[in-house]
This record gives structure tokens, C-alpha cells and sequence, in this order.
């Protein structure tokens, strides 16, 4: 066996995070945690770019598998990677960083604690996005709600309690029929692996009611109307760094649920179900618009922006065909860095004028001109202008809809100019304009760390806008093969 | 007689009982001695009972009255564990209300001893035997701290509440002997021809019983009033060590003379676990004081315990014991926590004096976070295993509707427990509580929560241990 590359990314933080619980928690500015945080989530940054490049692309099998028994005759602790998932688990790697960075000018008490929770919460992710094994992914998808809920709860804002009790009620009230699917699937089929359920196919008459179970777990999770209601709440009230994991990484989850279990494990019922999460895709990314465009708090903005994004993105994996599936995985990546972006920007004017009112705000780009531009370009990212990262995705998803079902791709499309509508109107008031208020005067404008860490959230915007080649290259062969199995599912059926 | 090593910890107990009540009459001030001997009895039995009997396979002895297996050895371990830590912690506050007297660690012993013959009893009239010679001693701690009103009125209410029920079990038990011409287990079991409404009148009239003394719902009224009443160290006694024995007897009561007439008792035992684990959750939304949290707690816990025996298979009644062993695990951790809230000689036990703990106290609330987040069965820690295996062998027998609602009021459940974690984390700090516990305080707690902590990592060892009890 060769060294257990996977697990060490998953370990990793933990060690961290368990090298910060020994030092002390001074108050102010802790420097010792930020370094040990900062080091932690870049080697591990850095291993997962190893991962990537001594990932073999040319085929769909799962790469780097380590498998342990676990429970006796039960669960095998087991691991891998194939095309799809090994982008998500860059993406965290990459984003951690970037958080850890943004506490220098947002999390002012018991910042130690803060970092040991991002770190938890880091090794979980990647532990969600490599597990092979229903129990074992149930257990990190899980797992991932205590450090989120402190998250919210200690470092929120005032409305904070409300937000973290809806945000963990909602998710484990979801979560908990999953629990029912996976035993059932167990006792169905006798394993919970998910190589060999792939091969064995679950018989077609539990598909229906697993798919089900699966779904309203995924579906708080995405967040997907009508079940979306906690995630404006969760994100008005989390502290930037953690507005930034749960949009970038959090909501990727279940998209990635979609694909990997609903998609491969129930073909038959995902066939069936299809017109449902179109229904509600459609509804998200229409409805969902229209909130935006009313909303007068500009973190509140975004978080509606981000089910309209998740909308697409689940309407994409259901078109059941390449570009569209291939379109939500890129969705998913670029908005994962252009949300993430988004808040921090959010973040940035909140720490100088706390205020997240776009009211509040008016004419300050002669001001702080850097950040306008920096702000500029994660807006026309996030409403897909090609060139940047958010175009691929979208347009790829679109085209695939296309192909499946005219009358709801011309309703996505609606929600394409919608969600211009809202993002360059939020940005026009906030930043162009008269100068509503004497004070905005006194705005610096970044700081080295803000500038490092939208300049590297503004650099694979820009690149794969122009450039998504490597991306799709990583995902192509497994996407295909896993249309290929499904449709050979469905034949047989 | 040669089996008598099998007993040799129930009778090397009695024996100690006996010679330290004598003792404790003849010296002056010999609490502290009766004290430690006691707890070297404890400890001088468990190393006996792991001795003679956890190599035992099973074996009838006296008449076939007693019966010595996996089950018991395993059960009367975790039974004389869980009452050697109490003992250990009681001391201390104990001390604080002055009652550190030579009666407590006494009457913890002949319960101890009371819960061991139950688990071994293979006869109805064992079995009551047991049950009387531990509610005796119960009915005495409770009334412990005899100055405060609350304490005696938890007496009291137990003793009243508890000897109806155990009349109920008695009649039950005649009514069985009736019908079946005798009170052995084994001999109920081969003469069970006949499908007599009176026998399962007969079996009702034992549930109920049985029922009451592990507090399902609705035989549950008793037990928030006299966890509440009770001095905090008995509350401890009454969450972990009692339940173990009653589960033990219900299992082997249900399984071993009744097990053709499950059509009759599994409604029962669904509709008790179905209505333990929703009152449970949803009683304890609006407590304020954390000992009758615990009790409406420990009521949906007994839910999950129970769905597990409703199952009627080999893997739910393990599930059921893996249950109950972590939930005590917790329940020690929990309790730990609470009698650390000592502040000028007095204990809080209040939800809003944790109030903000995490300010001053972050490893003691780093704690009570995780036995938390473990009671409400969020992975990975010790809690959701418990449920997940409970859950495997509840879907095994297709009985998705018990895990569905199981499964649902664990998140009501994990309203309340959040909401504690929302006072010690987001809310205002109070004043400092004393940090200076002692020995067995701080090694139950740390030696609870790790174990809480780490179990994921091997999970394997307890079901191998569990997996060797085959009732069916």
C-alpha cells in the first residue's frame, strides 16, 4: 500500500487544530495560532495540489483507495478519489487558507478557538468529499454541523442563536432519513461501499424511497426551495470567515451528494424524479432572484444569489448528460470562489463602516478604488459575463437544459439576466453613485491581507474563465463513464 | 455445591455488607473506613466476577434458579463499575452537606448486590428477591440528604410509586405461576402450549412493572420529581446503575420464557419505546433545572434502549445493551460536569448557572460540549453509534416507522441539548465556580469524555464483547 495520502489531508488539520488546543489562548492578536492555522491549511494546500498532479485522468476509476476494516464485518473505513471529487477537495484546501487569512481583520475574541474550529471543520470537508463508504461519508457530512453551529454561535452576529439553531435543526432534521436510507441500503444489498453498490445496483423497486430519503437530506443541504429559508439567516449572521466555508464549500456538499449517490446509486429513481428538481430548480432560480433583487442587506443579497446559483447548478446534474453535468461541477467550483469572494468583499467594507445595509453605502470608488475594482470583477463573475470563471458553468448548464427540456431552459435563462439585474445593481448602488454619508470618507482602502486574498481568488476567476481546459480534463472521463453506467442501468431496468 | 465460585461476588458482597454494618456499629467515626472498604469490596468483586464467570458460556445453578452467562457477567460488571465510581465520587459532596455517614456506601452495596441477583435470576421469585433488596436501599438514598424537604418528598414519592408497581409485578408474576405451574424461566418457556388470556394478562402486569423501575413512558411520572429531589451523587446511582438491571431482566424476561408469545408483547414494547422517546424530547424543552432535564432525558433514552428489545432478534437486543453501556458512559460524564458547579460549599444545578462557562471554565465546557453533542447522538462521537446500531437492528426487522419516529424526535431531542450548549457558549459569563475537584471527579470526567471521544476509532472492541450474548 502506498502512502495514505487521503487520510493524511484528513488528519492534518485535526493534528493542527490539536497543536492549537495545547497553546495559549491569548486574547487580541495571537500570532503563534495564526501562523501554526495558516501552515497547517497551506501544506495541506499543498499535498492536494500533489494529489492532482499524480492523479491519473485518463480513466474514472477511484484513485489513491485506502481501506481499512473499521467495524468488524460491517464498515470498512474507505477512501478515493476519481475526477469529480478530487476538485472539491482543492477547493476546500484552497479556501481554508484564504479563511484563515481573513480572521486577521474580522474575528476579534478567542481567535484560537476560532482556527481550531476552521480546521475541524476543514478535515471533515475533505472527509466528506473523499469517502467512500455511506456510513463513513454520513459521519463527516454530519459531523461537520458542531463546528459550523459554534461557529455561527459564538463569532455571529446579534441574531446569532437563532441563526445557528435553525442552521443545525434544519440540516440534521434532513440528514436523519438519510440515516434510514443508508442502513436500509445495507440491509438491502449487505455493504454500504459505494465501489461495490456501483457494480451490484440497488434493486429498482427501493430506488424510489431511498432517492427520497437521499434527497431531503441533499436538498436542506443545497440549499433548494422551499427548505432554503436557513441559509440567509446562517450567513447574515456568520462571521466572514465562516459566511466563506459554508457558501464556498458547505452548500458543494450536496451538489456533490447529487452526483456521486443520487445519480449513481439510484439511476432508475433519478429518472423519475427528475421533473421534480426541475420544478423546484426553476422555482429556486426565479423565486430566489426575485428576493434578491429586494433584499437591502448586501450579505443577505448574496446568500439568495447563492440558491439561485445552487439552482442551476442542481438543474444541471439532472439533465442526466454530459455538458450539464460537467457545468454543475464547474458551477459549483467557480461559485465557490466567486461567493466566497463575494463575502469577503461584503467583509471588507462591514469591518470598516459595520454596516451591511447597501443603503448605507454610495460613490466609493474614489475612495477605495482597488477594492472597487476587486469587487467589480467577482460581480460580473457572478453573474456569468464570459471571460470569467462564473460564465463556463452556467452556459454549459444551460446548453444542457436545452437539449432536455426547451420551456424550463428558457426559464433558467430568465433567471440569467435576473441575476445580472441584482449583482450590477448592488454594485452600482454601493459603489457608484453620490456619496450618501461624510464618514465613508474616512475608508481605507485594503490591507495587505485583504489584497492577497481577493487577488488570489481573482487570479483562477480570471484563468479558467479564459482557460477551464485542466478542469475539464480532470472531470471528463468519470462524468462520461457515469452517464455511461447510468444509462446502461436504466437499459437493463 | 461445587458451583458456588460462580456466586462468589454476590456472596463475598453480602458477607462485606455484614461485616461493615457490624463494624460501623462498634467504631466510632469510621465513615472514611467503611468508606474505602467498601470500595475495595466493589473492586475485589468485579475482579471475581471477571474471574469466575466472563469465560462462562451459561450455566444454571441452585435449582436452576440462577443463571450465569455472557449477559450477566457483562451487565453485573458494568453494574459494579458504574457503582464503584459513584461511590468514589460521592465523597466529596457527601461531605459538603454533612452526611458523610457510614449508611451510604451500605446501602449502595446491598442495591449493588439486589441489581446482581436480578441480572443472574433465572426464576420469578429470584427475580423479585432482587428487586425488593434493591428498591429498599433506593427508597433509603433518595430520603439520603434527610434535612431538605425536596430530598425526603423524593423518598416518599418513590417509595409509594414503587411499591405499587412492584404489587403489580408481583400479581403479574402470580398470575404467570398460575397458568404455567411454575416460576422457573426455562420451565414457563416449555410449557407455554396453550395461548391463555390470563398470561397475557400476566405478562402486562410484569411490563408495567418493569416498566416503572427503567421510567418508560407512561409509567414515568416519578422520576423527574425524585431526580430532582435526590441528592445529586443518588441521582447519578438512579440514572446509570438501576437501568442496567432492570433492561438485563427485561431482556431475559421477555426472551427467555415469552419469546413464542412475541406477538403479544412486541406492540407493547414498541408503543412504551415510541412514547418514551417523544415525551422524553419534548418534556425536557421547557426544564430549567438540569437534574430534571436529565430525568426527561433519561426517559427518551430508555426510548432507544427499548426499541432495540422490540425487535425481537439477537442484534437488537446487543444493540439494546450497547445502548445502555455508552448511555451510562455519558450519563457519568454529564454528572461529572455538574458536580464540578460547586461554588463557596454550594451546588448549582440550575441550566442558567452554566450560563457563559466557557469564559471561565473552557475545559470543563469543552466537555460538557461533547458529552452533549454526544447525548444527542451527533457523529462521530460515543452517542451516535449507540443510536446507529439500535437503528441497524430496528431496520433489519423493517420496522420503519419506529426508526422514523426514533429518528425524528432525536432531532426535538437535540433542541434542548443545544439550547444548554447555547447557554454555556453563547451567553454571558457568571461568576467563577471552584476549581479545585477532586481526584475521582476529575478522573470520571476525563476518563468519560475520551472515552466518549475517541470511541469511533475502535468501535469494534465493545461490539465484540456484546456480540458473544446469544438469548435466542
Amino acid at each position: 500500500m502506498n502512502f495514505p495520502i487521503l487520510s493524511s489531508l484528513i488528519l492534518l488539520p485535526i493534528v493542527g487544530a490539536l497543536f492549537l488546543f495545547f497553546t495559549k489562548d491569548k486574547d487580541g492578536n495571537n500570532l503563534t495560532a495564526k501562523y501554526v492555522a495558516l501552515f497547517t491549511t497551506i501544506v495541506n494546500f499543498f499535498i492536494s495540489i500533489y494529489l492532482w498532479i499524480s492523479f491519473d485522468q485518463t480513466t474514472s476509476s477511484f484513485q489513491f483507495v485506502e481501506e481499512r476494516i473499521w467495524i468488524k464485518d460491517f464498515i470498512n473505513y474507505k477512501v478515493g478519489v476519481d475526477g469529480i471529487s478530487i476538485l472539491f477537495i482543492l477547493l476546500t484546501t484552497f479556501i481554508t487558507p484564504l479563511c484563515v487569512v481573513s480572521v486577521n481583520n474580522t474575528v476579534k475574541n478567542r481567535l484560537r478557538d476560532f482556527l481550531i474550529a476552521i480546521l475541524i471543520m476543514e478535515s471533515f470537508m475533505i472527509g466528506v468529499f473523499c469517502a467512500l463508504d455511506l456510513v463513513v461519508f454520513y459521519l463527516f457530512f454530519e459531523a461537520g454541523l458542531i463546528p459550523m453551529f459554534l461557529i455561527i454561535g459564538i463569532w455571529g452576529g446579534p441574531k446569532r442563536v437563532y441563526s445557528a439553531f435553525k442552521f443545525f435543526l434544519y440540516t440534521l432534521l434532513g440528514s436523519v432519513l438519510m440515516l434510514v436510507a443508508i442502513i436500509s441500503i445495507y440491509w438491502i444489498s449487505g455493504t454500504t461501499d459505494v465501489i461495490a453498490l456501483y457494480e451490484l445496483g440497488i434493486d429498482a423497486k427501493y430506488q424510489n424511497l431511498l432517492w427520497l430519503a437521499f434527497f431531503s437530506s441533499f436538498a436542506v443541504k443545497t440549499p433548494m426551495w422551499p427548505v432554503h429559508t436557513w441559509l440567509p439567516d446562517a450567513h447574515v449572521e456568520a462571521p466572514t470567515a465562516g459566511s466563506v466555508l459554508l457558501a464556498a464549500i458547505l452548500l458543494k456538499m450536496a451538489g456533490y451528494g447529487f452526483i456521486r449517490f443520487s445519480l449513481g446509486l439510484f439511476p432508475v429513481a433519478s429518472e423519475v424524479f427528475t421533473p421534480l428538481v426541475y420544478t423546484l430548480s426553476v422555482i429556486a432560480i426565479v423565486f430566489t432572484s426575485f428576493i434578491a433583487l429586494m433584499q437591502e442587506d448586501m450579505k443577505k443579497l448574496i446568500a439568495y444569489s447563492s440558491v439561485a446559483h445552487m439552482g442551476f447548478v442542481t438543474l444541471g446534474i439532472f439533465t442526466l448528460q454530459q455538458q450539464g453535468i460537467e457545468g454543475s461541477i464547474i458551477q459549483m467550483l467557480s461559485h465557490g470562489l466567486v461567493s466566497a469572494a463575494l463575502f469577503l468583499c461584503v467583509g471588507v467594507v462591514y469591518d470598516r463602516m459595520h454596516s451591511r445595509l447597501i443603503k448605507s453605502y454610495g460613490g466609493i470608488v474614489t475612495i477605495i478604488p482597488k477594492y472597487s475594482i476587486l469587487f467589480m470583477l467577482f460581480t460580473l463573475a457572478a453573474l456569468g459575463l464570459p471571460g470569467t470563471f462564473g460564465f463556463i458553468g452556467e452556459f454549459l448548464i444551460l446548453m444542457g437544459v436545452f437539449k432536455d427540456n426547451f420551456l424550463v431552459a428558457v426559464i433558467a435563462s430568465f433567471g440569467v439576466i435576473l441575476g445580472a439585474a441584482y449583482m450590477l445593481w448592488l454594485y452600482k448602488r454601493v459603489v457608484f453613485g453620490k456619496l450618501v454619508n461624510e464618514d465613508l470618507k474616512k475608508m481605507v482602502d485594503l490591507n495587505r491581507s485583504e489584497y492577497l486574498i481577493l487577488t488570489c481568488l481573482a487570479v483562477p476567476t480570471l484563468f479558467f474563465g479564459f482557460y477551464p481546459e485542466p478542469l475539464f480534463n480532470t472531470i471528463e472521463v468519470s462524468v462520461s463513464d457515469l452517464i455511461n453506467m447510468h444509462n446502461l442501468n436504466i437499459a437493463s431496468k | 455445591m461445587n458451583n458456588l465460585n460462580l456466586v462468589l461476588p454476590e456472596i463475598f458482597i453480602s458477607l462485606s455488607v455484614m461485616f461493615l454494618l457490624i463494624l460501623g456499629v462498634f467504631k466510632k467515626n469510621s465513615s472514611q473506613l467503611t468508606f474505602n472498604l467498601s470500595l475495595v469490596t466493589i473492586l475485589v468483586a468485579i475482579i471475581l466476577t471477571v474471574n469466575e464467570t466472563f469465560s462462562v458460556n451459561r450455566i444454571t445453578i441452585f435449582n436452576d434458579s440462577i443463571v450465569i452467562d455472557r449477559m450477566a457477567s457483562l451487565m453485573k460488571i458494568i453494574t459494579l463499575i458504574g457503582g464503584f465510581l459513584v461511590l468514589g465520587i460521592s465523597s466529596n459532596y457527601l461531605k459538603t452537606f454533612k452526611i458523610f455517614k457510614i449508611e451510604y456506601p451500605i446501602l449502595i452495596l446491598s442495591s449493588v448486590l439486589g441489581m446482581m441477583i436480578m441480572i443472574s435470576s433465572n426464576d420469578l421469585m429470584v427475580f423479585y428477591m432482587g428487586l425488593e433488596l434493591q428498591s429498599l436501599a433506593l427508597y433509603v438514598l433518595a430520603t439520603f440528604n434527610r434535612d431538605q424537604l425536596k430530598s425526603s418528598e423524593a423518598g416518599l414519592k418513590y417509595f409509594v410509586l414503587s411499591a405499587l408497581s412492584s404489587g403489580l409485578l408481583l400479581y403479574g408474576c402470580s398470575l404467570i405461576y398460575g397458568f404455567s405451574g411454575s416460576t422457573n424461566f426455562d420451565v414457563i418457556a416449555n410449557q407455554l402450549t396453550s395461548n391463555e388470556y390470563a398470561l397475557t394478562f400476566g405478562i402486562v402486569f410484569i411490563l408495567v412493572g418493569l416498566a416503572f423501575k427503567i421510567s418508560a413512558v407512561p409509567f414515568h411520572m416519578w422520576a423527574p420529581d425524585v431526580y430532582e429531589g435526590s441528592p445529586t451523587t443518588v441521582t447519578l446511582f438512579f440514572t446509570m446503575v438501576p437501568k442496567i438491571a432492570a433492561l438485563t431482566v427485561f431482556i431475559r424476561f421477555l426472551y427467555v420464557p415469552f419469546l413464542n408469545l412475541i406477538d403479544q408483547w412486541q406492540m407493547i414494547i414498541v408503543f412504551l419505546s415510541i412514547a418514551s422517546m417523544i415525551f422524553g424530547a419534548i418534556a425536557a424543552i421547557g426544564q430549567t433545572n438540569i437534574k430534571r432535564l436529565v430525568a426527561y432525558s433519561s426517559i427518551g433514552h430508555i426510548g432507544y434502549t427499548l426499541a432495540g428489545l422490540a425487535t425481537g432478534s439477537n442484534d437488537g437486543i446487543q444493540s439494546s445493551i450497547i445502548y445502555i453501556s455508552i448511555y451510562v458512559l455519558m450519563n457519568l460524564a454529564l454528572f461529572s460536569c455538574l458536580l464540578m458547579l460547586k461554588r463557596n460549599d454550594q451546588y448549582y444545578e440550575d441550566i442558567d448557572d452554566l450560563s457563559g462557562l466557557s469564559k471561565n471554565h473552557p475545559l470543563l465546557s469543552l466537555s460538557l460540549l461533547i458529552i452533549l453533542f454526544s447525548l444527542a447522538g451527533i457523529p462521530p462521537l460515543a452517542g451516535f453509534f449507540a443510536k446507529f446500531y439500535v437503528f441497524k437492528a430496528v431496520i433489519e426487522q423493517s420496522m420503519y416507522f419506529l426508526a422514523i419516529v426514533g429518528l425524528l424526535s432525536t432531532v426535538i431531542a437535540a433542541f434542548y441539548y443545544l439550547r444548554i450548549i447555547k447557554i454555556i457558549y453563547f451567553d454571558k459569563e457568571k461568576e467563577k465556580y471552584d476549581s479545585d475537584h477532586g481526584l475521582w471527579l476529575k478522573f470520571s470526567l476525563t476518563f468519560s469524555t475520551i472515552l466518549i471521544l475517541l470511541y469511533f476509532i475502535f468501535p469494534s472492541q465493545l461490539i465484540e464483547v456484546v456480540s458473544r450474548i446469544i438469548i435466542i
